[in-house]
C-alpha cells in the first residue's frame, strides 16, 4: 500500500512533468513552425529587403512589407499617445483621489472592459467612431475622409487598451509607500505635486512596463482594427489615412494565399514579425514586474 | 501659493475628466451596441439557423453561429483545465522551493498570454496543415486551447498562491504524498477553479482570430469535430461586411448576443472572486 502510494505519486509527478514542459515549449515550437514556414520568402529576398520595400504585388512575387510595418506603427502610436494620458490620470485618480465608495463602483467597470471580445470592439468602431470621425472631425482637417483610417484604428485601440493600463498601474501605484507620500504632504506639498515628484517617479519602471506591454498588446490586435482601419496597402501620411496593419494583412488574405506562389510563406513572414516583436516586448515587461514584485516582497 | 492651489485644481478636474472617459467607455460601447442592435433582435435569431437567402436577407437566425461558439469555448476550456491543472499544481506544489524555475515559468505563461490570438489562429493552421485537417470544430478547439491554456495556467498558480502554506504542510505532515496534499489544496480552491473557467471561456468564445482559418464557417450546427463550425464573432464580422441592410442588422443583433454572455460570465466571475477572496482572507 505504501509502495503504491509513493508510485503513483512519482508516476504523476513525471505526467505533470511533462505535460507543463509541452505548455511552456509551445513558445518555441510557435517560433521555431512560423520560421520554418517563412524560410521560402527568405531564401527569395532579404530580411532588410522585405522590410523596407514598400511594393506589395503577390502576383509578380513582390512583397514588400513596409506599408504593414507602418501601418502597425501609425495604429500603435496613436493608440498609445491616446491611452497613456488618460489612464495615468484615471489611476492617480482612483489610487489618491477617488473615495472609497467610488473606486469600489470604478473598479469592476475597468474590468468589465476587459472582458469585452474584439469584435465587439470593432462594431462599437464601425458604428460610432467611423461616423463620428467622418461627420465630425475630419472635416475640420481634410477634405474628404470615410472615416475608415488610422485614427479610427487608434481610437478603437485604445479603448482596447485602458483595461490593461489601468490594471497594471493602480496595482503599481498602491505598492508606493504611504510614508514616502505623507512625508511629502507635510512637508507642504499639494496632492498633485506629490505625485508628480513621488509617485511618478517612483512608479516609472512600473509604468513603462505597462506601457511596454500596452503596445505589443495593440500589436497583435487583429479584429477590431480590421474593422476600422481601411486596409489600404499603401504608407499612412495622415491620421486620416487609410492604413493596413500586419495582423490585419494576416486575416484578410488567408482563403486566397494558397493559390498564388510564395503568398502563404509571406503572411507566415509576418506572423513570425509579430511572434518575434511581441514576443520580446513582452519578456522586457514581464521581467521588470517580475523584478518590482520581488523588490516590493523582500 | 495661488498658482499652486491652482494648478492642483485644474489637474483634479482633469483626472475626473481621465476617470470619467476610460470608465464610461465601456457604457458607450455597451449602450451603442443595444441601442443598435435592440430593432433587430428576434426570436428567430436565437433559435433558427439560417435559411435559404439568410445572406440576402431572407429569413433565419444565427443558432448555428451560437451553439459553434458554446461547443469550441466549452470543448477548449475543458481540454485546457485537463492541462492547466496538473500542470499548475506541479508548479507550485512539486517545484515548491525552487523559485527562480517558478517565477520563470510564470513569465513564459505570461509571455504565451501576451502573444497574439492571429499568430496562435496561424499556427494552430500550420498544425492542421501538418496533420492534414481541414478547418473544423476540432482545428477550432485546438486552437483556441492554445489560446486558453496560459489564461487557465496563470489563475489556477494564483489561486493556488492564496492557500496558506499551514493547510499544506498539514497534510504533508500527516504522511500525505505530494499528490494526495495536491487534492486537499484542489479541494480548497474549487471556487478559484470556477472563476478560471468562467474566464477562459469569456475570452475563447469572444475570440475571431484563432478560429478565423481553424474552425471553418458553416450555416449547420455541426455534428462531428470533422465537421466546420460557424462562431459567433465570425458571423457579426461577415453580416457587417454585407451591404444589404437587413442583414446589417443582424450582426448587430449578432453582437447584442454575444455582448451579453460575455458581460454574464464577466459579472458572474466578478462576484465569485469577491466571494473567494473573502473566503480565502479568513
Amino acid at each position: 500500500m505504501e509502495r503504491f502510494r509513493l508510485i503513483k505519486d512519482r508516476i504523476l509527478s513525471k505526467l505533470m512533468l511533462i505535460l507543463t514542459v509541452l505548455s511552456v515549449s509551445v513558445v518555441l515550437v510557435i517560433g521555431i513552425g512560423l520560421y520554418f514556414k517563412s524560410i521560402p520568402i527568405l531564401n527569395n529576398s532579404s530580411w532588410w529587403k522585405l522590410l523596407t520595400s514598400s511594393e506589395w504585388k503577390p502576383l509578380k512575387g513582390l512583397f514588400g512589407f513596409f506599408p504593414f510595418i507602418m501601418g502597425t506603427l501609425w495604429v500603435t502610436g496613436i493608440a498609445i499617445i491616446i491611452a497613456l494620458p488618460l489612464c495615468l490620470l484615471t489611476s492617480f485618480y482612483i489610487t489618491e483621489y477617488a473615495p472609497n465608495r467610488i473606486r469600489k463602483i470604478l473598479v469592476p467597470f475597468v474590468n468589465l472592459l476587459s472582458g469585452i471580445p474584439p469584435v465587439i470592439f470593432g462594431v462599437w468602431g464601425v458604428l460610432f467612431i467611423i461616423p463620428l470621425i467622418q461627420d465630425h472631425i475630419a472635416p475640420h482637417f481634410v477634405e474628404f475622409s470615410t472615416g475608415y483610417s488610422v485614427l479610427a484604428g487608434g481610437i478603437v485601440l485604445a479603448v482596447m487598451i485602458f483595461p490593461l493600463i489601468v490594471s497594471i498601474v493602480c496595482e503599481v501605484l498602491n505598492t508606493i509607500p504611504n510614508e514616502l507620500k505623507n512625508a511629502s504632504l507635510a512637508l507642504g506639498a499639494t496632492k498633485w505635486e506629490t505625485i508628480r515628484k513621488v509617485s511618478l517617479r517612483k512608479a516609472k519602471p512600473g509604468i513603462i512596463a505597462a506601457t511596454v506591454l500596452a503596445i505589443s498588446r495593440a500589436f497583435g490586435e487583429t479584429i477590431a482594427v480590421l474593422m476600422v482601419c481601411g486596409n489600404n496597402a499603401v504608407v499612412p501620411h495622415s491620421v486620416f489615412d487609410a492604413g493596413y496593419p500586419l495582423p490585419a494583412l494576416i486575416a484578410n488574405n488567408y482563403g486566397e494565399m494558397l493559390s498564388i506562389p510564395m503568398y502563404d510563406s509571406a503572411l507566415m513572414f509576418a506572423a513570425l514579425l509579430l511572434f518575434i516583436i511581441i514576443f520580446l516586448f513582452n519578456i522586457i515587461s514581464r521581467v521588470i514586474l517580475a523584478r518590482l514584485e520581488r523588490k516590493l516582497a523582500i | 501659493m495661488i498658482k499652486r492651489k491652482i494648478e492642483e485644481n485644474f489637474f483634479r478636474v482633469l483626472m475626473v475628466l481621465a476617470t470619467i472617459i476610460v470608465s464610461g467607455s465601456f457604457f458607450l460601447i455597451v449602450g451603442t451596441i443595444f441601442y443598435k442592435g435592440v430593432p433587430f433582435m428576434s426570436w428567430d435569431m436565437i433559435t433558427k439557423i439560417p435559411g435559404g437567402g439568410f445572406y440576402i436577407g431572407k429569413e433565419g437566425g444565427v443558432l448555428n453561429a451560437i451553439i459553434g461558439s458554446l461547443y469550441i469555448a466549452g470543448g477548449s476550456t475543458v481540454l485546457g483545465l485537463l492541462i492547466s491543472i496538473p500542470v499548475a499544481i506541479y508548479m507550485n506544489m512539486y517545484l515548491s522551493g525552487k523559485n527562480f524555475l517558478v517565477n520563470s515559468l510564470r513569465i513564459v505563461f505570461d509571455v504565451l498570454f501576451g502573444i497574439p490570438s492571429i499568430v496562435y489562429g496561424a499556427f494552430g493552421f500550420l498544425i492542421m496543415v501538418y496533420f492534414g485537417i481541414r478547418a473544423s470544430l476540432l482545428g477550432g478547439i485546438v486552437a483556441v486551447t492554445l489560446l486558453v491554456i496560459p489564461i487557465l495556467v496563470r489563475t489556477l498558480d494564483e489561486v493556488m498562491q492564496t492557500v496558506p502554506k499551514e493547510l499544506r504542510d498539514a497534510s504533508l505532515s500527516l504522511g500525505a504524498t505530494r499528490w494526495e496534499m495536491s487534492k486537499v489544496v484542489l479541494r480548497q480552491i474549487r471556487p478559484g477553479i470556477f472563476t478560471a473557467i468562467l474566464l477562459s471561456f469569456g475570452r475563447a468564445i469572444g475570440d475571431v482570430a484563432s478560429v478565423l482559418f481553424t474552425a471553418g464557417f458553416s450555416d449547420n450546427i455541426p455534428t462531428s469535430l470533422h465537421q466546420p463550425a460557424a462562431t459567433l464573432p465570425l458571423a457579426i464580422f461577415f453580416q457587417l461586411g454585407s451591404p444589404v441592410e437587413e442583414v446589417q442588422g443582424r450582426a448587430y443583433a449578432s453582437a447584442l448576443i454575444l455582448t451579453i454572455i460575455v458581460l454574464i460570465i464577466t459579472i458572474l466571475s466578478s462576484v465569485l472572486a469577491k466571494r473567494f477572496s473573502k473566503n480565502s482572507s479568513r
